[in-house]
C-alpha cells in the first residue's frame, strides 16, 4: 500500500475542534464537512488540499472530542494520509476506522518542509522524502490494524468478517 | 494487577494481562449521543446485521444541541428516536435526562468493575466509580452495536497521590486543571490515570467525576479510582444492578507516581488545556461572558458553590452569566434548594440541562474578539463560537466571583472582602 502527496505542515495538539468545529457537526455529508476542515488553523486549507496531501504534524495530532466527523473531514477534503509525531487515541482509531491511513513517525517535523512529495509505504512503514532524497523509519501498523485500512475501513472490514458483505 | 488491569482481563476472559498487550474485549455498556450517534447508526446499517448485539446494554442520550436549534439538529434528534424504537434501546430524550456523562452516573448505567465505551471522549468520567471508561468513534460504535466486542491495548498507568485538605472555594477542578499543566496536554496519551490517596478519599463522588472526566485533556485512554464505601453507596442508590468490586492490588506495578498537595485556584488560558496558570496571574483580565456547566461543573455542588457567591450580589453590568444544570435531576435539586432564585436574582441567565455553550454548537457562542471564563473543559480556538474567541477554564467558584466583578477574579478574595 502507496500513498504519495504533497506535504502540508501543522504543529503540534492539532485538536478535532480546530479539524471542524462543533457546530458544524449537524451535518452528515461528508462533503459539506470537508469544505470546513482545519477551518480554525488555515481557512484556505480546503482549496489546497483538493489535489491530494499528506498531512505532516507534530506531537498529539487530533487531541480533543471524539468526533469522527474529524478525520472524514480531512479524507474528503484530499488528505491521503497523516504522519505525526504522535496521535491522540480516539483520532488514531477514528482514522483507520473509516480508512484514512495514519502513520506515527518520530522526527517527521525536521525532515519535511511544506510542499516536499512524499511516498508513504504503509506495509513497510516507511517515509520517502522524495523532494530532498530522504527516507524515514515510521512506526509500523500491526497487521490487524493494515488489513482494517486494507479493507477500506472498519465496516468493510467487518462485513468481511460476519459474511454480510 | 492495578484496576484497570484487572478490568481489562475480565473483560477479555483472561486471568491477566500486561501494558502494551491487545485485548479483545467484550463490552458491558455502551453510549452514544445525537453528535456522534446518526454516524454510528449509518455504519451499523451498513454492516448489515439487522439487531445490535444487546439492546439492553447500551443507552442513547439527547444533549448536545437540545432542544433542537435546527433543522439539522432536529433530523439527528429523529435519527436517535427512530433506532432507539426499532432496537428497543433506552434513550434519554428532551426533558428525561441531560448531558450523557451525568445521566449515565445518576441513572445508574455505569457501575465499578464494568467496561464501558461511548462516543463521547469524556466518557472517561465513569472512572470515578471504578468502571473502566474510554471514548470511542461512531464506527468503532457501530462495529460494538454488532459484535459487542472491542480491541484495546492494555494501557500503561499513572498513578497520582494526592495530598492535603482544599481551602474554600479551591475545588476539585482547580486540582485537575493543576494536574492538566504539570502532565500536559499529550503526557498521558495511551495510558490511563489513576487517582489516589487522602484528598481523593474525602473527595465527593461529584468531584471525583470532575477529576476523571479531565484525563482526556491529557490524551489518557481514562481517569479511574478505586471504589470504596462512597463509590458502592452513590451506585447502590440509583441501580439494582449487580457489579464486580474490583481494586488495586497493593503491590501493583505503575509507570510512574506523582504527588499533588497544596493549592490555589487555577485558570486554564487560551487556547490549551495544559497553559495552566495560578488565578493570580491572569487576575483582572476582563471577562464578556462566564459559564457554569457542562459533564465537567455542571453538578449540583458545582451550581452550590457559584450559588454561595451570586448570592445577594449582582453579575457585573456588561457580562452574560450562563449558569446550565448538567441534568435534570440537577435542575430540579437546584430548584428545591433555591439556587435558580439566586441566580436568576443575580442577573444569571438560566439555560436547560444540555452540553451548549461548552459544544460551541448552541446557546451562548461568542463573537470575535470576545473572551468567556468557563467551568467546562477545553479552550480550543473556537470551541465555544468565533475562531478570534478567548476561553479561560477555571472552577465553578473562580468563574462565579469572574462574572460578579468582570474580569478573572480569585473567588477567595471577592468573598473576603465582602465586596457586593
Amino acid at each position: 500500500m502507496i500513498v504519495k502527496g504533497e506535504a502540508v505542515i501543522f504543529g503540534d495538539d492539532v485538536n478535532t475542534d480546530v479539524i471542524i468545529p462543533g457546530r458544524y457537526l449537524t451535518t452528515l455529508d461528508p462533503e459539506e464537512l470537508a469544505r470546513h476542515a482545519m477551518e480554525g488553523l488555515d481557512p484556505e486549507f480546503p482549496s489546497k488540499a483538493r489535489r491530494g496531501v499528506i498531512i505532516v504534524a507534530g506531537k498529539n495530532f487530533g487531541c480533543g472530542s471524539s468526533r469522527e466527523q474529524a478525520p472524514i473531514a480531512l479524507k474528503y477534503a484530499g488528505v491521503r494520509c497523516v504522519l505525526a509525531e504522535s496521535f491522540a487515541r480516539i483520532f488514531y482509531r477514528n482514522a483507520i476506522n473509516i480508512g484514512l491511513p495514519v502513520l506515527e513517525c518520530p522526527g517527521i517535523l525536521r525532515e519535511v518542509s511544506p510542499g516536499d512529495n512524499l511516498t508513504v509505504n504503509l506495509a513497510e512503514g516507511k517515509v520517502r522524502n522524495d523532494t530532498k532524497g530522504i527516507t524515514l523509519e515510521a512506526l509500523k501498523l500491526p497487521d490487524f490494524l493494515l488489513s482494517i485500512i486494507r479493507d477500506g475501513g472498519l465496516i468493510e472490514h467487518l462485513k468481511r468478517r460476519l459474511g454480510t458483505a | 494487577m492495578n484496576i484497570s488491569e484487572k478490568i481489562l482481563a475480565a473483560a477479555s476472559g483472561r486471568d491477566e494481562v500486561a501494558p502494551g498487550e491487545v485485548v479483545d474485549a467484550k463490552v458491558d455498556v455502551a453510549m452514544i449521543n445525537e453528535i456522534t450517534g446518526p454516524l454510528a447508526i449509518e455504519a451499523f446499517r451498513e454492516i448489515g446485521v439487522e439487531r445490535v448485539w444487546d439492546k439492553d446494554r447500551i443507552v442513547m442520550v439527547l444533549d448536545h444541541q437540545v432542544p433542537a436549534d435546527s433543522v439539522k439538529s432536529a433530523i439527528l434528534h429523529k435519527v436517535m428516536r427512530e433506532f432507539a424504537e426499532e432496537q428497543g434501546i433506552l434513550l434519554y430524550d428532551v426533558g428525561l435526562g441531560g448531558v450523557c456523562h451525568q445521566v449515565m452516573l445518576e441513572k445508574g448505567h455505569a457501575r465499578p468493575g464494568e467496561l464501558v465505551v461511548g462516543a463521547d471522549s469524556h466518557t472517561c468520567t465513569y472512572g470515578a466509580l471504578g468502571a473502566f471508561a474510554t471514548g470511542i468513534g461512531s464506527t468503532e460504535m457501530a462495529a460494538v452495536f454488532a459484535t459487542g466486542r472491542i480491541w484495546l491495548r492494555v494501557p500503561h498507568t499513572v498513578l497520582i497521590r494526592v495530598t492535603g485538605r482544599f481551602q474554600r472555594f479551591v475545588t476539585p477542578k482547580d486540582l485537575i486543571l493543576l494536574i492538566v499543566g504539570e502532565v500536559g496536554a499529550d503526557g498521558a496519551i495511551y495510558k490511563a490515570l489513576e487517582f489516589t490517596g487522602p484528598t481523593i478519599e474525602g473527595m465527593s463522588i461529584g468531584g471525583r467525576m470532575t477529576l476523571c472526566n479531565m484525563a482526556v485533556e491529557m490524551g489518557a485512554k481514562t481517569g479511574i479510582i478505586n471504589p470504596d464505601k462512597a463509590a458502592v453507596a452513590y451506585v447502590q442508590s440509583r441501580t439494582d444492578k449487580p457489579f464486580a468490586l474490583l481494586r488495586s492490588d497493593p503491590d501493583a506495578d505503575y509507570e510512574k507516581t506523582m504527588e499533588v498537595s497544596s493549592l490555589e485556584p487555577q485558570v486554564a488560558c487560551p487556547h490549551s488545556v495544559d497553559n495552566v496558570k495560578p488565578v493570580s496571574e491572569v487576575e483582572g483580565t476582563p471577562v464578556d461572558q462566564a459559564f457554569i456547566g457542562s459533564c465537567t461543573n455542571g453538578r449540583i455542588e458545582d451550581l452550590a458553590v457559584a450559588a454561595s457567591i451570586l448570592k445577594g450580589r449582582r453579575v457585573r453590568k456588561g457580562v452574560r452569566l450562563l449558569v446550565t444544570p448538567a441534568s435534570q435531576e440537577v435542575y430540579l435539586e437546584s430548584l428545591k434548594l433555591g439556587l435558580l432564585e439566586i441566580f436568576v436574582k443575580a442577573g444569571a441567565y438560566v439555560c436547560n440541562p444540555t452540553c451548549g455553550a461548552c459544544f460551541g454548537g448552541h446557546m451562548g457562542l461568542l463573537a470575535p474578539g470576545e473572551t468567556c471564563i468557563s467551568s467546562s473543559n477545553r479552550n480550543f480556538v473556537g470551541r465555544m463560537g468565533s475562531p478570534e474567541a478567548m476561553i479561560y477554564l477555571a472552577s465553578p467558584a473562580t468563574v462565579a466571583a469572574s462574572a460578579v466583578v468582570g474580569e478573572i477574579t480569585d473567588p477567595r478574595r471577592l468573598m473576603a472582602e465582602g465586596r457586593p
